[in-house]
């Protein structure tokens, strides 16, 4: 049995967060031989998001204030390296990630090719579902380049929050995961330390309600920041 | 015989050697009241030393600027006040981005216990 934690950082997601549990539940019957549990991180929500997950009947951790999406990925961590579990997802909040994927995007892990595996939009030639405006799609594209350089290993979805990771990577992120904007930071993080990164295609939506956490203007910001943290990473002491 | 230009300096050096030994007691009587630990304040006392070795050694003042390139000599205190300033809100940044690193862990340690309280109270109502 190997035993499978799915962690859902919800901030504000009152309207998805029901919704987002049950379609990861009803992923059971296609993982045979998963122990699964499921794990919601309300991260200092002002609505009932804290409610809704826990009439759901998951175990919630709750943050007692807003730490931003890299803070509350990573209590889910704690939580999976503090529980022995083998296998960690972190699915999105808001439904843009699709549970029918997790037996694609785990397959890597559990054949033990891979360490980590990143769900990607892009990669499916045909281009089925959400790919994000065309302002996002540069920035995404420059991340891509950026990262395949310094990597040496082509990264097409870097801003994907849909990943999976083997117990190893699980240790090494409880310790230490960004705080904010996190996931191209990530994976150079984890390139640079020679942990094997898969990329799995799959489709995304297009969020199911509320807003997402990056607005317009705080893009640039999101930018500026990603960069310099990439930047710093490659010159960083690695333990 | 003192000159109309002399006693002006003599003035300014007796403001800013008041004014750095003011700032300096400031800071001792804030460590002894506890508002300001010990390690925080050993910029501020630097900053006050440097700054009154300055104002009293007006020679040391002229030679720095002479060396400097640095026409009008007391421009130079300027400098000075202005780096430790840069120092003390530099040192501050360092000291918020440790806080906020303790601070996530301890809101996650604090969700992570919750959780382990939470399942502990739900097994103990469970008869075994």
């Amino acid at each position: 049995m190997v035993k499978l934690l799915v962690i859902i950082p919800a901030y504000n997601e009152e309207m998805n967060i029901a919704q987002v549990v049950r379609s990861v539940d009803e992923t059971r019957r296609i993982l045979p031989d998963t122990l699964l549990d499921i794990v919601v991180v309300n991260d200092g929500s002002a609505d009932r998001t804290l409610e809704a997950a826990e009439s759901s009947g998951v175990i919630v951790l709750d943050l007692p204030y807003n730490l931003g999406i890299g803070g509350a990925v990573q209590t889910g961590f704690r939580y999976a390296s503090e529980h022995g579990y083998d296998v960690a997802v972190q699915i999105d909040g808001d439904g843009q990630h699709d549970p029918e994927f997790l037996p694609k995007l785990i397959a890597p892990i559990l054949s033990g090719t891979h360490d980590v595996a990143i769900g990607s939009r892009f990669l499916d030639s045909s281009r089925a579902g959400f790919q994000s405006t065309f302002t996002r799609r540069i920035g995404i594209k420059l991340f891509e380049w950026i990262n395949s350089v310094i990597i040496r290993q082509k990264i097409t979805d870097n801003t994907s929050g849909f990943r999976a990771y083997n117990s190893k990577t699980i240790t090494m992120l409880a310790d230490e995961y960004p705080l904010d904007y996190p996931e191209p930071e990530t994976v150079i993080m984890l390139g640079l330390r020679n942990f094997r990164i898969a990329e799995i295609p799959v489709v995304m939506k297009e969020r199911q309600g509320g807003r997402s956490s990056i607005g317009a203007w705080v893009s640039w910001f999101y930018m500026v920041k990603v960069l310099l943290a990439i930047f710093v990473n490659v010159f960083k002491k690695h333990r | 015989m003192m000159n109309q230009e002399t006693i002006e300096i003599w003035r300014i050096q007796v403001v800013a050697i008041g004014f750095s030994l003011a700032v300096m007691l400031f800071v001792f009587e804030l460590i002894r009241r506890k508002k300001l630990r010990e390690k925080y304040s050993l910029v501020w006392f630097g900053a006050g030393i440097v700054m009154i070795v300055f104002s009293v050694w007006r020679g040391l003042l002229d030679e720095v600027a002479h060396f400097l390139g640095v026409g009008y000599a007391p421009a130079l205190l300027f400098l000075v006040a202005l780096f430790f300033g840069m120092v003390l809100m530099i040192h501050f940044s360092v000291v918020i981005s440790d806080l906020t690193e303790k601070n996530k862990t301890l809101a996650q340690d604090m969700a992570l216990l919750k959780a382990e309280l939470k399942k502990m109270k739900a097994d103990e109502r469970k008869p075994s």
